[in-house]
């Protein structure tokens, strides 16, 4: 920061060029006795400017001094100090020899310039007073002002080590275009009151330096990439006509979760070691009660064109509380309450929480989201579940699509939803779908000719995907790094196309 | 086949059975070819079975025995475990019942059995005439009875708690193996007798004709086949099917096909048949027509988060199960007079309870974060659930989600003022207008004690009189529990009641 020394430097410079027309910066240096770096420093500054000086870089080749010459130059030469420092009557050679520093090398050289002569001995001031040559020199050639200093002497001085020769950049100033000699402050910034006084108009301004780093005064808000991903998907729904199911209850009956879907008592997926159940309140109230008969017979002794599974079903088993293990449970309750009043074509969907009771490692965890879509309509067919899987998947990016028959309990026929992964070169799985068995939908009332198609995948693993992260638990849950969410401020489906970086 | 000494190959039942596994069923495979790879196939399907329809052995328990080292009849009892001993599967010596199941309970393969009748007054067996333990369901085999390579014929026997699915698992069995007979796809019966005088003739080997409607196979696939092509197709599946008319198929549904239920079973196969990938290429879009709707809870939470967002807030994803300790102790709560949801089987201890407030994930949060530069300012916008006894407001389970707002405020100092403010915020956005001393609309704050919040520095949130959250300075005990340790303003509101009360207020 120059401030206002430096505008009188530069003030001095433009005075100089004004006056001379040409400004050689460490020959101007020494006749302002400022430092050369200062003097660069104005140059720089006012070079800055634009066009109102020229600048020519030129290598010079200089002399400084060293550390003995600095030495030398402010304490005196040696032989100085020695005359300076013998009384009138002189003193013995074996005292100076003992008692002063580089005796030898004094007392030659004083002998030499006759300021001393030998008495037996002892030696005496031969004159009154001396000029300390090499200290005027040195003192000189330390200012800059080497051009003083003879080079035959110089020579003998580089000979001592008391100088050497160094490069030095000095810099060659003239007018230029635009010169002037009344250099204005640089301004930084641009105020109200320039604005309100017009001032600004007869100020020069620094401009601004664009490869600094921007700041930011307060951190801002963020939505979590997780949470960010969800808003996507809820919105493709939308797009696509569909209606949000009301998923906010994570505790269900057995009956809702398992018997309303024609899942049976004795599936293993309702074993304690793969669904959580609630202990309190570990009875669910109540389930609609002439539903449920339809349900008892349905799984017990069949109906509806099926044998049914042939099992003693048990009430209480359905009445057992647990975490859904799916939102499918919901469904079915849309399900239900549609056929109660009275069906029509609906397109439904949810994206929410659902609980597995299964073994933690990275890519499980016990509590997910999972997200589903269901169409009911008269007669859908299989070729229109591929139709809705393909336009939902469309809409995030993939469009190369394969279906595998699958079993799922409740859905006949099944499939298993693959999409080709570019950067692992393979089919990956992304989902699961089907057709709602007609032993679940008959017994809610819903009409024979209708036919429902459903599919569904989690949440987390696209997002997985698409923020290449590994372990699920740097996703989501309090262990996440706060990084996350502040580097990917900004959700954009075009990020999940299964390249070859995140795999 | 019929039996060879119909005498020697029964199954007869005993009374005690009926407490703890009252079903049997068997039948016999003769002169079998046993190589190393049929015998591991062998023993392959019957723990399938056993992991899958029987339901790790509960359902159903298989047993095959080396016929030739028994003698018929057979008795299926159930005794006091001091009664029964035997030289079990790989052993050299007898032991005696209860001590083989304190044996097995150490055992990595078998110790998950052992809870089946392990608490049981009498055990199952199978013995036969002269005494020698076949099995002890669903335990172990004997080792009397072992199958070799060199066996020839072969006994086997299913126990049950489920009738039906024996005979299933029995049929099965015996589909898969009986090609390795010298008269392949034969089997020779077992006759059970049940103590009250039922006789059953085991395998049942059930055929049954399902019947499938050509119209609604090609409604189902979205395709226009005939009957006899759609026949045909069934026939690639192994499913013998023949054309009646123009739009029936009568399928014969073999006993190894027992997950047939339902006519869609069969179109399901047909749809396999005819190709998915030939389906797919000629994909359509249903043609219902709706207009998409939010559900408005979501609709406004997520108006919310962007509110709190705007508002410089970070959003946090955290986990609706709690361990009791961070919901309970390290808040200071006590649970007792909580109405929270106990889950009953946890793995681990952080699955034991489902969260009644969002404020312990954000201070767990808070506490994975401390390298983070402060202030640190997070929120969520998520379900608690409580427990309820209102049918209509529970959905008839018994327990409610209800949805809040949580913010928190961290920083090396800070005052509840900050979250006040953004308070103010959320109740301008919500239009809930404050309270003045004359008005008993809108909302105020008073000074309300809460164990997680420092007393004096907590005030309960009000609307039209009714309280709706808290807000206040996190209690320094709950922030030194939470491994924290500078100050943190917070807010937690029940969203659902200020959206109730709003409404009823318009």
């Amino acid at each position: 920061n120059m401030g206002a020394e430096g505008m009188d430097v530069q003030q001095q410079i433009l005075h100089a060029l004004e006056k001379n027309g040409v400004v050689i910066s460490n020959e101007f240096a020494v006749s302002e006795k400022e430092t050369h770096q200062k003097v660069v420093g104005a140059i720089k500054s006012l070079e800055s400017l634009g066009n109102v000086i020229n600048v020519k870089q030129i290598a010079l080749k200089t002399w400084e001094c060293t550390d003995e010459g600095n030495n030398l130059a402010t304490s005196g030469s040696h032989e100085a100090r020695l005359f300076n420092s013998l009384p009138p009557e002189g003193r013995s050679l074996t005292d100076i020899k003992a008692s002063f520093p580089n005796s030898n090398f004094a007392l030659g050289a004083a002998m030499k310039n006759k300021w001393l002569k030998k008495e037996g001995e002892k030696v005496i001031p031969a004159v009154s007073a001396i000029e300390d040559e090499v200290q005027i020199h040195l003192k000189a050639i330390a200012a800059g002002g080497e051009n003083s200093v003879p080079d035959k002497i110089k020579a003998e001085y580089k000979k001592r080590k008391l100088i050497k020769e160094v490069d030095m950049t000095v810099f060659e100033v003239s007018k230029g275009s635009a010169f002037t000699t009344s250099v204005m402050k640089q301004e930084a910034e641009l105020t109200k009151e320039m604005i309100e006084s017009g001032q600004w108009k007869g100020k020069t301004f620094k401009p601004f330096n664009f490869k600094s780093k921007g700041r930011i005064e307060q951190r801002s808000g963020y939505l979590h990439p997780l949470m960010q991903l969800r808003s996507e998907f809820r919105q493709i729904f939308l797009e696509m006509g569909f209606t949000e199911m009301p998923t906010n209850n994570y505790v269900e009956s057995a009956f809702w979760n398992f018997d309303a879907l024609f899942q049976p008592q004795q599936h293993p997926a309702r074993d304690a070691h793969d669904t959580f159940y609630v202990a309190e309140p570990g009875k669910t109230i109540s389930v609609p009660e002439d539903y449920l008969q339809k349900v008892k017979k349905t799984h017990s002794s069949g109906g509806y064109g099926s044998i049914g599974y042939q099992y003693d079903w048990s009430r209480e088993e359905a009445h057992k509380n647990l975490l859904r293990t799916h939102t499918t449970a919901v469904s079915a309750r849309m399900l239900y309450k549609l056929a109660q009043e009275g069906f029509q074509p609906v397109k439904f969907f949810s994206i929410d929480r659902v609980f597995r009771n299964e073994t933690l490692d990275a890519t499980h965890l016990a509590e997910f989201n999972q997200i589903e879509g269901v169409v009911a309509d008269y007669s859908l067919s299989i070729k229109n579940l591929m139709g809705l899987i393909k336009g939902f998947f469309e809409k995030i990016g993939i469009t190369k699509l394969r279906f595998k028959p699958a079993y799922n309990p409740y859905t006949e026929p099944s499939m298993e939803i693959f999409s080709y992964h570019e950067g692992l070169k393979k089919w990956v799985e992304v989902g699961n779908s089907g057709m709602f068995r007609p032993e679940m939908l008959r017994p809610m009332g819903i009409p024979e000719k209708v036919t429902v198609a459903a599919w569904g995948l989690s949440l987390e693993r696209p997002a997985m995907i698409m923020y290449g992260i590994n372990n699920i638990r740097e996703l989501v849950g309090p262990r996440v790094k706060m990084e996350l969410i502040l580097d990917n401020p900004l959700c954009t489906i075009d990020k999940w196309t299964p390249t070859g970086n995140n795999s | 086949m019929p039996a060879k000494e119909t005498e020697k190959y029964k199954l007869i039942v005993k009374p005690s059975t009926a407490q703890v596994r009252p079903y049997v069923v068997g039948a016999v495979l003769r002169n079998m070819k046993f190589t190393q790879a049929v015998y591991d196939s062998f023993i392959d399907l019957q723990d399938k079975l056993h992991q899958n329809l029987a339901r790790k052995r509960t359902l159903v328990a298989i047993g095959t025995h080396d016929l030739d080292t028994v003698s018929g009849p057979f008795i299926y009892d159930a005794k006091v475990p001091q009664d029964i001993s035997f030289v079990p599967l790989n052993q050299s010596q007898a032991i005696r019942a209860d001590k083989l199941l304190e044996m097995y309970s150490h055992d990595s393969h078998l110790k998950e059995y052992v809870p089946i009748i392990k608490d049981k007054p009498v055990y199952p067996v199978i013995t036969d005439q002269k005494g020698v333990v076949l099995s002890m369901p669903p335990i172990i085999n004997g080792n009397h009875s072992k199958i070799t390579l060199n066996t020839r014929n072969v006994f086997i026997e299913c126990t049950a708690t489920d009738r039906y699915k024996a005979q299933i698992v029995l049929d099965t069995l015996v589909c898969m193996f009986s090609g390795y007979c010298d008269q392949p796809y034969t089997v020779e019966p077992v006759q059970v007798e049940y103590p009250d005088g039922e006789r059953v003739q085991y395998p049942t080997l059930y055929y049954r004709q399902q019947e499938a409607s050509v119209s609604y196979c090609n409604m189902l696939t979205g395709v226009n086949e005939t009957a006899e092509s759609i026949a045909a197709m069934l026939t690639t599946m192994s499913l013998s099917a023949k054309p009646q008319g123009q739009d029936k198929v009568i399928v014969e549904v073999p006993p190894t096909r027992y997950d047939i239920l339902h006519e869609c079973d069969i179109a399901e196969d047909f749809a396999v048949a005819y190709g998915f990938d030939r389906l797919a290429a000629d994909m359509k879009m249903p043609p219902t027509n709706t207009i998409g709707q939010e559900f408005e809870l979501n609709y406004l939470s997520d108006k919310l988060r962007l509110l709190l967002s705007q508002n410089n807030y970070t959003e946090a994803a955290t986990f609706s199960l709690y361990s009791r300790i961070d919901m309970g102790e390290r808040m200071k709560v006590n649970l007792e007079n909580e109405s929270w949801v106990k889950v009953a089987n946890p793995k681990t201890t952080e699955c034991e309870a489902v969260r009644i407030s969002l404020l312990p994930g954000l201070l767990k949060t808070l506490s994975a974060n401390k390298h983070i530069s402060l202030p640190l300012k997070l929120f969520e916008v998520s379900d608690v659930v409580l427990r309820d006894t209102c049918p209509s407001a529970t959905r008839g389970t018994g327990a409610r989600n209800q949805r809040h707002i949580c913010a928190i405020n961290y920083n090396v100092k800070v005052g509840i003022e900050k979250v006040q403010g953004l308070l103010d915020n959320i109740m301008v956005a919500l239009k809930v207008p404050y309270a003045g001393d004359n008005n008993s609309q809108g909302y105020y704050l008073e000074e309300k004690e809460h164990p997680s919040y420092f007393p004096g520095f907590c005030g309960s949130v009000i609307i039209s009189g009714v309280p709706v959250g808290h807000i206040g300075l996190v209690h320094p005990e709950v922030i030194t529990n939470f491994n924290l340790n500078n100050p943190a303003a917070a807010l937690e509101i029940d969203m659902q009641k200020v959206l109730e009360l709003i409404n009823l207020g318009k």
